[in-house]
């Protein structure tokens, strides 16, 4: 970045300045943001991974609930479809700033922003319900890993909705022009990420059949 | 969201105000809180690690003391399991990998040729992480008793509850949320080194030209991001259990404590390499300089670190051997434990073979490095045996262990570490630490090392446990532990050598010429100390050792021949009158600590479930993203 800084007289694309003059031709940014998700990447395989450890066992030891009787599919799969459909808004809302398309833009970043809290709406509703039917953290392994692995993932949600809504707020405030797509790209491919951790911890959670 | 710095507020813009006016002073005290200048947060990196190098020190002079005899009294087993886990948590979260993070800093920006880093904010906040992480962990001792449960923690002694638990006290809330923070803090770091890195070389640096340092430091930076995150899940895994009655690790409930040990290990043993490689780092740049030599086989050396980097993560299991994970894993993990050592081989042998045959200068520098390399040979060669799985069982939670790993963190990373601060001073402040003093350093760290850490081979294969706070007399183990004893303090020696050294220097040290040491890379290309914008000219780079090839040539048969004085490899003088008025470096910033400091406040409210002060943390951490998010990177000044 100091680089672009460096030479201020060459006539440079404002939108493009930091990426042509980067070594591997991608902004700063953006090669900081998907490093930064192969890094978060590792944080959800380990808690997946101790999902995965602890199915099933509770069978021989605390009984509590069973994963069966608790996990509603259908519900689920609709707030699912949901939050995959955000992905969907999410492309959208980047070709319309990358158009300059401000009025666009502002529809569908906050159609992403309410798949998203839909998705987290129904969230907050299975958890009430698993907590009422008796399953809690300490119930058994499955309330313990289904309650922190989803909740994890819940809380990145969240940490995007409220990223999508400010570049909604910077966009009604003018500053948000076209030449910043690319905090709108970046944004984007936090979401994207998120809602491909879902397709896991969904099929770990939900798909895979368990008694 | 606060990996991400706006790069496109660098270009013209209307000057946005923020609640508070931006401070613009780069000098002063107050500019070191606001700094995002790559040198000076280095510095602080280094001042303030050297400090917790100090505490962590004391800690191992009590434990010493108190094991010099049979049956001591000096610390009670409570204070004594205190001591111990905070010395290793010190030494490598508070000094091994901020001492690396210290001199990454200064040194890669300048040694690619780039004005700064990729994200100073970034850069910052990674500091202030740093330092309120150790604070917090610290202010345990005060607040409701210390970490007490070894570095590694494992559960389930430190994950019981504290109701029913087995350590009494706070201590292992604070460690597990404090060791969170600063992997939040390590994460930020590595994410900028690896953007600087791949990003920020100067013209016709190709990937193949970089110094080996750089090298090694992203592949530290690559280590340190995949590594983290396993850490922090575990610990939140701890603290869920501890605090919200998860049954992670609860046996009754059908937890498995072995999962906290491959999670931990999954990040521990790279994190083995994130500390060592840093210190092979340093000793590749010095060996060259003081043998006049280029180092031997560079690409090898590059790749040898490449696939340290990734046969890392294949051996974790070793550190489980006498768990009983079963034939199978175990003969896997021997066999990678095995294969590790190769490259590591190949890299000594290049280190001597850079040597040798070279004009060697028995400086103070060269002669850490020389240090570097033969202690860390013998770490290395008692860390094969680990890889021997019966011998392993037989060595597991003795002083052999301690033994090996200080050969390696000690024997190598600070030997390493201290050649490389004896060679840079006098770039990083303009004077030439004394020789010497150095010297005597030197030796008395060599003398001291040696006779605190060799006799631990022989203890541990006596059978002495590591962690046991006392022992009776009539094991036979009293002489070699005294022994260790009194070299723990001639180490100790000889680091108030070294700090009287800095203190002398610093008053009366003589000015360092502009390129003392005959150097081979870029950053000596500049004044010293440099200038905040390191180069008023990027360097447009042809060679692998760019500084070197602007001042030697070779003749037909091979011989150096020293090149007449040309302005492509001429020095700035230190206070260059004609300063560049055209570049525009990133302006200071409060963001980065404002945010820092809202995460160990959310800290204390986790650990004493005060869910007011929590939110108030949050409402910082918040409060501070936000102004930095929309705050650009750089102002215009005119």
């Amino acid at each position: 970045m100091a680089q672009t800084a460096v030479a201020p007289s060459e006539p440079a694309a404002p939108h493009a300045a930091s990426a042509h003059q980067t070594n591997t031709g991608v902004s700063n940014n953006k090669l900081a943001i998907w490093v930064f998700l192969a890094s978060e990447s590792l944080f959800f395989g380990a808690f997946i991974a101790t999902y995965f450890l602890y199915r099933g066992r509770d069978a021989q030891f605390l009984k509590g609930p069973s994963p069966s009787s608790l996990l509603n599919i259908p519900f689920t799969s609709v707030t699912s479809f949901v939050l995959l459909m955000s992905s969907l808004t999410m492309v959208l809302a980047l070709a319309a700033i990358q158009r300059g398309d401000h009025r666009r833009f502002r529809i569908w970043i906050l159609a992403t922003a309410l798949f998203g809290m839909t998705f987290i709406g129904g969230q907050v509703y299975e958890f009430t319900e698993f907590y009422r039917e008796g399953l809690h953290l300490g119930t058994n392994l499955f309330g313990t890993t289904f309650f922190v692995l989803t909740g994890l993932h819940g809380a990145h949600v969240t940490i995007g909705i409220v990223w999508l809504l400010s570049l909604w707020g910077r966009s009604m405030q003018g500053n948000l022009g076209p030449e910043k797509h690319e905090a709108v790209e970046i944004a984007g491919l936090y979401w994207h990420f998120v809602d491909v951790v879902w397709i896991f911890i969904f099929t770990a959670v939900y798909l895979i059949p368990q008694h | 969201m606060t990996t991400v710095e706006d790069a496109s507020a660098l270009l013209h813009e209307p000057v946005k105000r923020s609640i508070l006016d931006r401070p613009r002073s780069t000098t002063g005290p107050w500019s070191w809180f606001t700094t995002v200048d790559h040198k000076k947060i280095a510095i602080m990196y280094g001042t303030t690690a050297m400090f917790f190098f100090l505490v962590g020190g004391v800690e191992a002079l009590m434990i010493r003391l108190q094991l010099a005899q049979p049956n001591g009294t000096i610390l009670s087993a409570a204070r004594y399991n205190e001591f111990f886990t905070m010395h290793g948590t010190t030494m490598v979260f508070l000094m091994g990998m901020p001492l690396a993070a210290a001199f990454g800093n200064y040194f890669l920006p300048l040694m690619i040729g780039a004005r700064d880093v990729a994200f100073p904010r970034l850069n910052m906040f990674g500091y202030w992480v740093f330092l309120f992480g150790g604070i917090f962990i610290y202010s345990s001792f005060a607040l409701g008793g210390a970490p007490d449960g070894g570095w590694f923690g494992y559960a389930p002694l430190t994950s019981t509850p504290l109701s029913q638990g087995f350590l009494p006290g706070r201590g292992a809330d604070f460690w597990a949320v404090g060791l969170i923070m600063l992997g939040i803090g390590s994460v930020a770091t590595a994410v900028n080194f690896i953007v600087t890195a791949l990003n920020m070389r100067a013209p016709g640096m190709t990937m193949m030209k970089m110094p080996v340092f750089v090298w090694m430091m992203l592949v530290v930076a690559f280590l340190t991001l995949f590594a983290m995150p396993p850490l922090t899940a575990a610990l939140i895994q701890v603290f869920m259990d501890r605090n919200f009655h998860t049954n992670f690790f609860n046996a009754a409930a059908g937890g498995d404590p072995l999962l906290y040990q491959n999670l931990f290990w999954i990040f521990g043993h790279p994190e083995v390499y994130i500390l060592i490689l840093p210190g092979m780092a340093i000793v590749s740049e010095i060996l060259p300089v003081f043998s006049r030599k280029p180092l031997f086989g560079y690409s090898v050396v590059v790749f040898s670190g490449i696939a340290i980097g990734f046969l890392g993560w294949g051996v974790w299991a070793h550190h489980m051997f006498a768990t009983g994970i079963g034939p199978v894993a175990t003969s896997a993990f021997s066999l990678s434990t095995m294969l590790i050592g190769i490259p590591t081989g190949v890299k000594i042998f290049n280190w001597l073979a850079t040597v040798w045959g070279g004009s060697v200068r028995l400086r103070t520098p060269m002669l850490f490095a020389l240090g570097f390399i033969a202690q860390f040979t013998i770490g290395g060669l008692s860390g094969v045996l680990h890889s021997i799985v019966p011998a392993d069982t037989q060595q597991t939670d003795t002083y052999f262990v301690v033994a090996h790993f200080h050969y390696v963190l000690f024997g190598g990373l600070v030997f390493a570490i201290f050649g490389g601060i004896y060679y840079w001073y006098p770039k990083i402040f303009g004077k030439m630490l004394n020789e010497s003093l150095g010297k005597l350093n030197f030796w008395l760290m060599v003398i001291g090392f040696n006779l605190t850490f060799f006799p631990m081979h022989f203890l541990g294969m006596q059978g002495e446990p590591r962690r046991t706070y006392t022992y009776p007399s009539g094991m036979g183990w009293g002489t070699l532990n005294l022994m260790a004893t009194i070299g723990a303090f001639v180490i100790a020696l000889s680091v108030l050598v070294f700090l009287v050294n800095v203190i002398f220097t610093r008053q009366r040290g003589e000015l360092a010429p502009e390129d003392p040491w005959d150097a081979r890379t870029l950053e000596w290309l500049t004044s010293s100390p440099p200038p905040e914008y390191n180069f008023a000219e990027i360097p447009i780079v042809t060679s692998r050792d760019e500084f070197w090839h602007r001042k030697y040539t070779e003749d037909d048969e091979g011989r150096l021949v020293k090149l007449p004085p040309s302005p492509e490899a001429e020095i700035p003088a230190r206070r260059d009158p004609h300063e560049p008025h055209n570049i525009h470096m990133p302006s200071p910033s409060y963001w980065p600590f404002v945010l820092a400091l809202g995460l160990p406040i959310m800290g204390y409210g986790f650990v004493f479930k005060l869910w007011w002060l929590l939110a108030i943390g949050a409402l910082v951490t918040f409060f501070g993203i936000n102004a930095w998010t929309t705050e650009p990177a750089s102002e215009e000044t005119h």
